[in-house]
């Protein structure tokens, strides 16, 4: 690796870091796992001048429970959640995507705050994050603020994150006995990204649908809720016709991308067949 | 002349390759593990355009950059560095000049324009961004049917079109075959360009020392004896001084069979600058300008009798070049030529083989090179010819094999295989893989809309290159075995393994031979300075021409040895037998001398046996007699989910004829690697360029070599039908698993996919694609 070359800044403490970033501004890029920072500088695509590493802040760090919430430290690796027993136990959904993330590699350095932020359009945490209807904690000059998933991605690596902001922890709420989620993933074979990520999270009374939420990653220049999807369900019994006809509106309202790995038509199907499974996978 | 020993005992052993633990511990050398004091560091600036004219070159500012030492572009070497060398001899064939920076014109992304050498590697990266070159952007051409389109735009002005060579074959009576044929067949192939991707990037070092005015290049290389000759002309050093070592190289696939242009601007700058310097290739460079494979579309017919006799095969060829030559880029596609008819007997053909100059790095071998496009040509028309005349993919081929008792074969492109028995290695395949019972499996499968698939890909392939007049620098080999005064022995070979284990397969047969522990024996390979000339290690020819050469030179040695012995024992040599670690008379063991005690006698010289000289070394030049023929039976059964396309992969069996085994443990590796680089192409791998020569695929986020979870389990075995061509019946393994695996995946896919009336898909078989073929047969 060969990058431009840059300060570094090696920060212990989040308002170290916060200040740092107003110091330097646009010149400054956050380094957390470097998953997608180190790529693009190894190819020059980026050139920061200055690069804060917050891989030191304790702070940003673990898994803990609070008032019927999961708080995950943004420097959680994907591993971490992956392996976590209290994430297997209270909200098994998030294991279950943190293992569908590249390689063991990645895994080990990859966080889950560095994936939100950076919003890759095909990262896989996004669906799930939207899916589990999660609370973002963005702390910046002006103190904390809390943001919801579905207003968090605005567009293609687009987010509400600030550029004097850092993303610091995410609350998810513990879903009761009745409900349950589901990941599944299409891998584009060469980066291990999401051709299509669904993450469902449904809420069963007895055979009907009381409640689900769809989140979509892959298909679009940011991942969405499928709306149509949940509204065509909830309230209906789970049966495999109700549910393939839900289905079929995974993609309403979206613009599916293309390129050489798939094509708009193969993502739109994909997204549909993928959210049928997804579902039929929860609701079972 | 010494006698050749039978095989013994380290012989057929599955021992572990000695060559692992300073591999897997990290302690082995690469070239950019190698570190001169006062190494200066290359960088080079590559062209952004696919084609364009250079109207200018900036270098001040970047000259003006602390710590660089010199920028040159390629007028400051016109006049006194040479071009970049191909060996390729092909009527009529127009070779462009290959100068190793561009000069006036650039023809491809990724074409060195100039080089800076720094003091860091940092500094050389950062003053690339230093130079300005003017350029003015020209069409470029990526698609192969266009590119030969009457009036499409012109890589070289002068050639007047874009075709590099045509090279026509014909055998028998093609057109009688197809005019009297039951059915014609006929299929339009796309055989996408693929990138070698060897893991250890390419890399050279380069130091000259004016006082000796020598000079020495370490060079990830397949070629090391090849690269000296040639870097001696281009840079102008004379040969006896130039020395190349190929020290741990870390695979090649073909890909370092070659001469680069970095390779001689970095020595050319070590001359000028008397420092050492050092290039490390980045993977975005490997992606761009290291060469490339493959990369041909086939417009294909056969002729075929509704007995499911294929009477004939017609085909024309246009293999994409690329924009310059490397080493042998012409010469892969004439492979595909050769090896048309695969494993049948097809007594008439008529093919049109076109090389295109395209906007693209340049092709040359990549594993299999030519042969995977042969094979899967062929075997892919077999299937459309069996589902043509409604026969089982299984009984065309039988139908179509030759007998044993054929072998040797003269095919009708004119060349003889060594030795076969088709159906012994197929009927393998078929019994472990339960064929019967899977087709009946299939069709029931079917009754309840599940996509099912079997393929078989049964394959002929060239291996052990190859006698010398069918190849541009020879295709011999060289080997010296000497016995120490402590009785180790070491081997120089000519050949340069680079991943192929050859350390451990020659030393077996060594010590097999001399009858000692093979910890005694050591395998030196790759460096000028200490081997006699060879040639090197590609078209899977190491053992079966190097090893020749090995064990014929260890029967000189051996034969001299027995003298000492005889000699000392008062016993005649005939009686010796090696064993052991002694030298003893036959039938009494108590007469014996330890074979380090007589490798002692043979250097002390105190008591010579009459007529002989001191010392214990042969060196042997072994020419082969003809090409090795290894061949085999792929199946694979998959299912494809119709729904997304995805393919699931739940057998492969392969039963390889590969002659003699030295080795079933490096055997099996080179199997299994050579399997999933050829499931790589089948179902993953695709370098691809857009219509302005951009390459879409230039690193790991895009392209998609295999990796281990996507590959599946590979039950292999063997039916042994030794060559005749060397006399250790080996033929060669290298390659096998590469040629026959990717038909064998699309066959199997087509297959599943029948109901659906799908005959064909473009290779790499994405779900997209997948699902899309599908689609279409719906529509």
């Amino acid at each position: 690796m060969i990058p431009g070359s840059f300060e570094y800044f090696a920060p212990t403490a989040l308002d170290e870091a916060l200040s740092l970033l107003q110091e330097h501004g646009d010149d400054a890029k956050v380094l957390a796992g470097g998953h997608s920072l180190i790529p693009t500088m190894k190819l020059r695509l980026a050139e920061p001048a200055v690069i804060i590493d917050i891989g030191g802040i304790g702070s940003l760090k673990g898994i803990s429970e609070s008032d019927g919430n999961l708080v995950i430290g943004a420097l959680t690796t994907h591993h971490e959640l992956e392996s976590s027993d209290l994430v297997q136990q209270k909200v098994p959904l998030l294991a279950e995507t943190a293992a569908e993330i590249g390689d063991v590699q990645v895994r080990n350095k990859g966080t889950i705050g560095g994936s939100l932020a950076h919003a890759d359009p095909a990262a896989d945490w996004p669906a799930t994050i939207l899916a589990l209807d999660a609370d973002l904690q963005i702390t910046g000059p002006n103190g904390e603020r809390t943001v919801k998933a579905t207003d968090f991605f605005q567009g293609l690596y687009e987010t509400d994150l600030g550029d004097d902001e850092i993303l610091t922890a995410i609350h998810v709420s513990i879903p009761d006995a009745n409900t349950k989620g589901t990941y599944l993933k299409l891998h584009q074979v060469a980066s291990g990204f999401a051709l299509t990520g669904v993450a469902v999270v449904l809420t069963k009374s007895g055979d009907t649908c009381q409640s689900v939420a769809v989140g979509i990653t892959g298909v679009s220049e940011a991942p969405y809720r499928a709306s149509g999807v949940e509204s065509g369900l909830t309230g209906s019994a789970l049966s495999a016709e109700n549910i393939a006809a839900a289905a079929e509106r995974a993609v309403d309202g979206i613009t599916a991308l293309e390129d050489i790995h798939a094509s708009e038509a193969y993502r739109q199907n994909l997204a549909k067949v993928y959210t049928r499974r997804a579902i039929e996978a929860a609701a079972s | 002349m010494a006698t050749i020993a039978a095989p013994t005992r380290m012989m057929g052993a599955p021992i572990k390759r000695r060559e692992d633990p300073r591999l897997v511990q990290g302690l082995s050398h690469y070239v950019d593990d190698i570190k001169l004091v006062g190494t200066l560091h290359c960088a080079f600036l590559r062209s952004d355009y696919a084609h364009a004219a250079i109207n200018s070159i900036d270098t001040s500012a970047a000259k003006d950059l602390d710590g660089v030492v010199t920028v040159i572009t390629g007028e400051d070497l016109e006049g006194t560095v040479g071009g970049i060398p191909c060996g390729a001899e092909i009527p009529d064939l127009k070779v462009p000049e290959h100068p190793a920076l561009a000069v006036g014109r650039v023809r491809f992304v990724g074409e060195p324009v100039a080089a800076v050498v720094a003091t860091d590697a940092y500094i050389a990266r950062d003053a690339l961004d230093l130079i300005e070159v003017d350029y003015e952007e020209l069409p470029a051409i990526t698609d192969l049917d266009k590119a030969v389109e009457a009036g499409s735009p012109l890589i070289y002005d002068d050639f007047g079109d874009n075709i590099g060579f045509t090279m026509p074959l014909e055998a028998g009576d093609a057109d009688e075959a197809f005019a009297e044929a039951d059915h014609v067949v006929s299929q339009r192939f796309v055989n996408q360009r693929l990138v070698p991707n060897a893991m250890e990037t390419r890399g050279v070092l380069a130091e000259y020392l004016p006082g000796e005015g020598t000079l020495t290049v370490w060079s990830s290389t397949q070629v090391p004896h090849i690269l000296k000759t040639q870097l001696s002309l281009i840079v102008d050093v004379p040969e006896q001084k130039v020395r190349v070592i190929a020290p741990e190289v870390g695979g090649g696939f073909g890909s370092k069979l070659n001469v680069y242009p970095e390779e001689v601007v970095v020595s050319y700058l070590a001359i000028q600058l008397r420092k050492p310097v050092k290039w490390t290739e980045k993977r975005t460079e490997n992606f761009t300008t290291t060469i490339h494979g493959r990369d041909q579309v086939n417009y294909v017919d056969v002729a075929v009798n509704n007995d499911g006799t294929i009477t004939g095969i017609r085909a024309k060829i246009l293999a994409d070049l690329g924009a310059s030559y490397q080493l042998l880029t012409p010469l892969i596609p004439t492979l595909t030529n050769l090896m048309i008819v695969g494993c049948y007997k097809i007594p008439n053909v008529q093919i049109e083989l076109v090389g295109v100059l395209t906007n693209k790095m340049a092709t040359d071998a990549y594993r299999g090179a030519g042969r995977p496009e042969a094979t899967f040509i062929i075997e892919r028309m077999v299937d459309l010819a069996a589902a043509a005349v409604g026969m089982d993919a299984k009984d065309i081929r039988f139908k179509n094999f030759p007998q044993p008792t054929e072998f040797p074969l003269e095919i009708p492109t004119g060349i003889i295989y060594d030795s076969g028995n088709y159906q012994e290695s197929f009927n393998k395949a078929l019994e472990i893989v339960d064929y019967d019972g899977l087709r009946a499996q299939q069709a029931q499968l079917r009754e309840q809309g599940r996509y099912m698939g079997i393929g078989i890909s049964t394959y002929a392939e060239i291996c052990g290159m190859g006698p010398s007049i069918a190849m541009p620098a020879g295709g011999w080999e060289s080997s010296t075995v000497r016995v120490e005064p402590t009785g180790k022995i070491t081997v120089l070979t000519g050949v340069s393994p680079h991943g192929q284990g050859q350390e451990t397969t020659f030393a077996q047969m060594i010590a097999d031979e001399f009858g000692i522990d093979i910890d005694d024996v050591v395998v030196i390979h790759g460096d000028t300075g200490r081997q006699p000339y060879g040639i090197g290690t590609f078209g899977s020819r190491a053992t079966a021409v190097g090893g020749t050469a090995m064990v014929i030179a260890a029967g000189e040695v051996k034969e001299k040895m027995a003298k000492f012995a005889a000699h000392l024992m008062e016993a005649n040599t005939e009686d010796l037998v090696f064993e052991d670690g002694k030298i003893s008379v036959e039938g009494s063991p108590d007469q014996a001398i330890d074979f380090a005690a007589i490798a002692l006698e043979a250097h002390v010289a105190k008591n010579l046996p009459p007529d002989t000289t001191p010392g214990l070394e042969a060196t042997h030049f072994f020419e082969p007699s003809n090409f090795t023929y290894p061949f085999g039976a792929h199946i694979a059964v998959i299912e494809v989910d119709a729904d997304t396309g995805e393919i699931d992969i739940q057998r492969y069996v392969c039963v390889d004829d590969i002659g003699n085994i030295i080795n079933p443990l490096i055997v099996a590796g080179q199997v299994h690697g050579g399997i999933a680089q050829g499931l790589g192409q089948a179902l993953y791998e695709g370098a691809v360029y857009d219509d302005s020569g951009q390459l879409l695929t230039g690193s790991f986020m895009d392209y998609a070599v295999p990796k281990a979870t996507q590959i599946p389990h590979f039950e292999t075995d063997h039916t042994v039908t030794p060559s005749p061509v060397n006399p250790m019946g080996v033929k060669g393994v290298g390659e096998a698993g590469t040629i026959g695996s990717t038909p064998c995946m699309v066959n199997a896919v087509v297959d599943a996919l029948s109901p659906f009336g799908v005959k064909d898909i473009e290779m790499p078989l994405t779900p997209n694609r997948v699902w899309q073929a599908i689609q279409d047969a719906k529509d």
